[in-house]
């Protein structure tokens, strides 16, 4: 469950952002996870559930950007959508393909609340 | 706390950098008469998930290459014959090559104590419920082996075809093995894995005769993932094919450069 690992990232990415900050909360985290990048989500979600339990994250939203994937095929010039690394161009069949979009494994945003107090 | 990468086991990382001021806390004046206010801000982030592992898998690479360590990570499900094949290659090219190993592995020092059998240098690291090496342990291996330079460095997965695939190490080379026994639509089962591999070995070709499995049928979905990818088969059985892995292995290694 590499999962895990990927959510103490995240949280571990996340806590640094506000360490020096007066954020007292974090609302709303933004991710991006592309379909390439080997997220299985079941598992993902899992592993948020445990992983966040007394962190800056317990409560916070997650708002997941899905980033599909787009090969190019070497080939023919072309762009198009794949939805498996084993995937062929449809134009010539052929395997040989530049992955373009898909592999995204990203923290883009948080949104927090700022506790003003003097 | 770690002072060579900045970790600590509870995430509170401090650095310290001679001769410059280490206080990190930066002080605001407020003015005078600030009213309680809470206000909900957008922190732009962008940042990689993975890039803390992939900062330290370019410093493992960058020791590696100042040494001439030429490491490999070799992984595969539990079972297909990683062990067995480094027992084989640390015999068979012993005097010939220089060898040190890293053992990854949950609970057990098996491996290592069949390793350490040959007469190699190895190191154990126990993931424990961890499913993967990371490039934080392989960093901390490391420092406690001391490899030699101009040496081949193994690192032998957690037995896993998923998790390690998104955790560069710093090797030079991945090595992902499949035994006979697996079912010839591994490939197609881990794409993540032969996609990131340079090597794929195909072992316990001495079983053949006794599973059903289409070794061409398995190099063609294993190419359609990935073009580039060499294919051995090989037996540790037998030693057929042996030879094969042993000439792609010391095509790898670069001479030391004379100074
Ligand atoms: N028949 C046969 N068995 C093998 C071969 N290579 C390894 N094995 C056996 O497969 C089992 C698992 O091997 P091991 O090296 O421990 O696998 P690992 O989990 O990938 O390290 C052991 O019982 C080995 O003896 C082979 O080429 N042919
Ligand atoms: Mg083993
Ligand atoms: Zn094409």
């Amino acid at each position: 469950m590499h999962e895990l690992s990927i959510v103490m990232s995240i949280i571990d990415i996340a806590t640094k952002q506000i360490e020096n900050s007066e954020a007292t909360e974090i609302e709303e985290i933004e991710l991006e996870i592309g379909a390439l990048s080997g997220i299985e989500e079941k598992s993902f979600e899992f592993a948020w559930n445990q992983g966040v339990k007394n962190t800056p994250l317990q409560n916070a939203v997650r708002k997941i950007n899905h980033i599909e994937g787009v090969a190019g095929c070497m080939d023919c010039m072309i762009d198009f959508s794949i939805k498996n690394l084993f995937d062929a161009c449809p134009i010539c069949g052929g395997h040989f393909l530049n992955i373009k979009k898909g592999k995204e494994l990203k923290v883009k945003s948080l949104l927090v609340n700022i506790n003003n107090k003097d | 706390m770690c002072a060579t990468c900045g970790c600590d086991a509870n995430g509170t990382v401090t650095m310290h950098v001679p001769g410059q001021d280490n206080n990190q806390e930066h002080t605001h004046s407020h003015g005078e008469g600030h009213s309680h206010t809470h206000a909900k801000t957008i922190v732009d982030v962008e940042q990689d998930i993975l890039q803390q592992n992939n900062l330290l898998a370019e410093r493992n690479k960058g020791y590696f290459d100042a040494k001439n360590i030429l490491a490999l990570n070799l992984v595969s499900s539990p079972g297909s014959g990683k062990t067995t094949l480094l027992e084989k290659t640390l015999t068979d090219l012993k005097g010939e090559l220089e060898f040190c190993v890293i053992e990854g592995d949950q609970q057990t020092t098996n491996d290592a104590d069949r390793i350490h059998a040959t007469g190699t240098k190895v190191t154990q690291i126990n993931t424990g419920k961890g499913c993967h090496l990371d490039a934080h342990m392989v960093l901390h291996a490391l420092q406690g082996m001391k490899p030699k330079n101009n040496s081949v460095l193994f690192i032998e997965n957690v037995g896993n075809l998923v998790c390690p695939a998104m955790f560069d190490l710093g090797e030079k080379e991945r090595v992902v093995i499949i035994s006979v026994t697996e079912g010839d639509d591994k490939p197609l089962k881990y794409p993540d894995m032969f996609y990131t591999s340079t090597l794929c070995i195909i072992n316990k070709t001495d079983l053949l005769p006794y599973v059903p499995f289409n070794i061409e049928k398995v190099k063609e979905n294993a190419l359609k993932i990935n073009r580039n990818l060499t294919i051995i088969e090989v037996s540790c059985t037998t030693g057929e094919g042996l030879p094969a892995w042993y000439n792609w292995l010391k095509s790898k290694v670069l001479a030391p450069e004379l100074a």
